[in-house]
């Protein structure tokens, strides 16, 4: 089992080169984009090898992996899981490479930098991003007798456009919408950014119920108030698979949703030919205060403590940072570069027409890293239920907030106790990592 | 007491064939339960080394709410698939137990479904039981209609796993897919059942219903004795087709949230081992708790014919 997880490099050169084991969670056209750059590192030089494999599950992986002190010595990782595996000493911080490697904040697009630390100390390097946009369907809107080039600019704006894009069957059931927070089902715990929510203070209070994100919840309630919640169900169980020509958003059933960058791909692979769409900001429910709010997450690419050639693998990740490769990189998965600098020739040869919105997206004021916060998973998982039970009006919105801000901050402040308990050692650890590099 | 030589040969030859079975018992089942004790009162996140923490982890467990949440799932989840899984198993069973054309056929037809991976049953079970496009719905909306029609409800087809009212009981149903096993159980029992009772009873005039009552059923009593302890442990533990079906998740209002499945949570999403070591070690304590029940029980309403 050792061998399956770690040992065994049937691809490994004989040639004298260190081996860099490189675990991403990639596949199909992304891992070939990524295997692409690590071929290149290869051909361009003789003194690494780099052996890069595609994982699943990867995150159980490196977990068993790293505690079993065989972790490869580079993985790809999710920005959001990244505090959560740094203060479990399971990353080597990187500031001391970096700074030598003369690789700088200032070449970054700032929220991506922040995305790749975690307590002041820098634990990865960015990948590809990702922020957050409203995409609609500007056929939908056509038909509503909307402007289709005139996304809505505020929340109150959306739901007006909502309900000229409604079509009722006559039985009363939902036939088209607008716009429903559950589409798709992942992003309903993060909505409160786009009323000022912050999720917590960055200290030590966990701020669920804060008046921001109870606003958002409100405005999630009004949907069964407005719809009926029955008619919001059957509308849902009508919704094919995300990555299919049934996704509501490709088929036509739901006019705008918030989405990703990758949304291209899904689009070019599953819609209709001459489906016409357009990318904006999301819109705030005060757009005079809250302007171009976004959500930045993305892939970090990190060295798990205990990896083997740790200089080899930073050379890896250096030479990926460079702007070609990392163009090379993003093109070949239809993203946006993380870094400041890009060329022209990169945004023509991106097939995404919209890749640049995104990548403008990623550095506007309203730009909010996913919360960082250690107890992010169960987090979002009871905020997640919470909407789910105010989407289909069996809560309110206040006492749903309540319960979740009462559990929420109990699980953080166990997450305090154990970073109390270790942050001597952490801090020892990681200060005698940095003295061996 | 000096053992002779033929003695000492046969208890070597005892402890080589005992040997492997003891190896991989000690290493595979008391070694990890001895740790999953010791971890359970500790903080471990696997990653960094555990710190012991004394209760802390079960006075959490017992005031998380959660934790109740996912227990009474659980327990309502056995209450009613164990029971409708026995009833449905041996009513097929004695169904495919007639000596009729194509037994074989039929046996087999009833036995195949138990053979499809669960992962393959759950993605199965999603789209049948889907509210809107749903086969199940789509035979249950004409019945509903004409009740509708006679009787002047509002009757409509539920949204089973949208709906917390519907969510368990769509599992349930999911779960009898698979009682081809317990079927193919109560065959061999049956098949077991001495033919003078029957023919004893016949001759007293018995009719179908009194040879089940008073021969089939206390004859099989050990089958479905083992059968409800094998549906007990299984549905305490039931984890992968709720999760497949609740695509990762909990399904609505938490109403899929398993002790398994929060166990699994806590172990591996939230990096919370030592908890998840408590949950199991409550999960160990009730199985073992309810089995022992059942075997009390089994004293009063198990008949071994051996006996």
């Amino acid at each position: 089992m050792l061998c399956a997880l770690s040992a065994c490099h049937p691809t490994a050169p004989h040639d004298g080169r260190v081996v860099v084991r490189y675990w991403d969670k990639w596949n199909g056209f992304e891992a070939e984009a990524m295997r692409a750059v690590v071929d290149d590192f290869n051909a361009g030089q003789n003194r690494v090898w780099v052996d890069y494999s595609a994982v699943s599950q990867l995150n159980h992986k490196l977990l068993l992996a790293t505690s079993g002190g065989v972790p490869p010595d580079v993985a790809g990782m999710y920005a959001e899981d990244l505090p959560v595996y740094a203060e479990n000493n399971a990353l080597t911080p990187l500031y001391k490479l970096a700074a030598e490697a003369g690789v700088r904040r200032e070449d970054y697009v700032d929220v991506f930098w922040q995305t790749s630390c975690h307590r002041g100390t820098l634990f990865a390097l960015p990948a590809t991003p990702n922020v957050s946009a409203l995409v609609w369907n500007k056929k939908m809107f056509r038909e509503a007798g909307l402007d289709p080039e005139q996304p809505p600019r505020s929340i109150a704006e959306l739901e007006a456009f909502n309900e000229k894009i409604l079509r009722r069957r006559p039985d009363g059931s939902i036939e088209k919408i607008g716009h429903v927070p559950n589409e798709p089902s992942w992003i309903t715990p993060t909505w409160g950014t786009w009323f000022g929510a912050r999720y917590w203070d960055g200290q030590a209070a966990v701020e669920a119920d804060s008046p921001e994100n109870r606003a958002a919840f409100r405005w999630m309630r009004s949907y069964p108030d407005r719809f009926g919640a029955q008619n919001l169900l059957a509308l849902r169980d009508g919704f094919g698979s995300y990555a299919s020509s049934q996704n509501p958003f490709l088929s036509g059933r739901v006019a705008m949703t918030l989405q990703g960058v990758w949304i291209y791909n899904f689009i070019k692979n599953y819609a209709a030919p001459g489906f016409e769409w357009g990318v904006a900001a999301f819109p705030s429910v005060d757009p005079a205060r809250f302007k171009a709010v976004t959500v930045a997450s993305g892939d970090v690419l990190v060295i798990p403590a205990g990896a083997k050639h740790v200089r080899e693998a930073f050379e890896f990740l250096r030479y990926l940072e460079s702007p070609a490769p990392m163009e090379k990189l993003c093109l070949g998965q239809r993203k946006f570069s993380p870094l400041r600098q890009v060329s022209e020739d990169f945004y023509r040869r991106h097939p995404d027409p919209y890749v640049r919105k995104f990548a403008e997206l990623a550095s506007s004021p309203g730009v909010r890293p996913v919360p960082r916060i250690t107890t992010w998973n169960e987090y979002s998982a009871d905020l997640a239920d919470a909407a789910g039970r105010v989407l289909t009006g069996s809560a309110d919105p206040d006492e749903a907030l309540a319960n979740v801000q009462k559990r929420e901050q109990a699980h953080y402040d166990r997450a305090r106790e154990r970073w109390d308990r270790n942050v001597k050692t952490l801090t020892a650890l990681w200060a005698a990592a940095e003295s061996r590099q | 007491m000096k053992m002779t030589r033929a003695e000492k040969h046969r208890l070597g030859t005892g402890l080589l064939f005992i040997g492997p079975w003891a190896i991989g018992f000690l290493l595979l089942t008391v070694y990890p339960l001895v740790c999953t004790l010791v971890y359970s009162f500790c903080d471990y996140s696997v990653l960094m080394p555990a710190s012991f923490v004394g209760l802390t982890n079960y006075r959490d467990l017992f005031t998380d709410e959660l934790f109740w949440k996912a227990l009474s799932n659980t327990l309502f989840y056995a209450a009613f698939s164990i029971p409708l899984g026995l009833i449905v198993s041996l009513f097929l069973a004695i169904l495919l137990n007639f000596n009729v054309p194509g037994r074989g056929v039929f046996r087999t037809i009833f036995f195949l479904p138990s053979l499809v991976p669960m992962i393959s049953l759950a993605v199965l079970w999603q789209w049948l039981l889907n509210g809107e496009l749903g086969l199940i719905n789509d035979g249950l909306r004409p019945v509903l209609n004409a009740i509708n029609h006679v009787t002047g409800m509002h009757l409509a087809a539920p949204n089973w796993l949208g709906d917390a009212r519907f969510a368990k009981w769509g599992l349930i149903f999911t779960g009898l897919w698979g009682v081809g096993h317990a079927v193919v159980v109560y065959l061999a029992g049956l098949q077991d059942v001495p033919r003078h009772l029957y023919e004893a009873a016949d001759i007293d005039g018995a009719n179908f219903w009194h040879k089940t009552w008073h021969i089939t059923l206390p004859t099989l009593s050990p089958v479905i004795y083992f059968n409800t302890i094998m549906g007990l442990i299984g549905a305490l533990q039931v984890f992968a087709v709720p999760f497949v079906i609740a695509n990762g998740g909990d399904g609505p209002e938490r109403s899929l949230l398993f002790i398994a499945t929060y166990l699994y949570h806590n172990a591996f999403e939230y990096s919370k081992m030592g908890y998840a070591c408590a949950i199991g070690l409550v999960m160990f304590a009730l199985i073992l708790a309810l089995t022992w029940i059942a075997t009390r029980l089994s004293e009063r309403f198990v008949h071994y014919t051996a006996k």
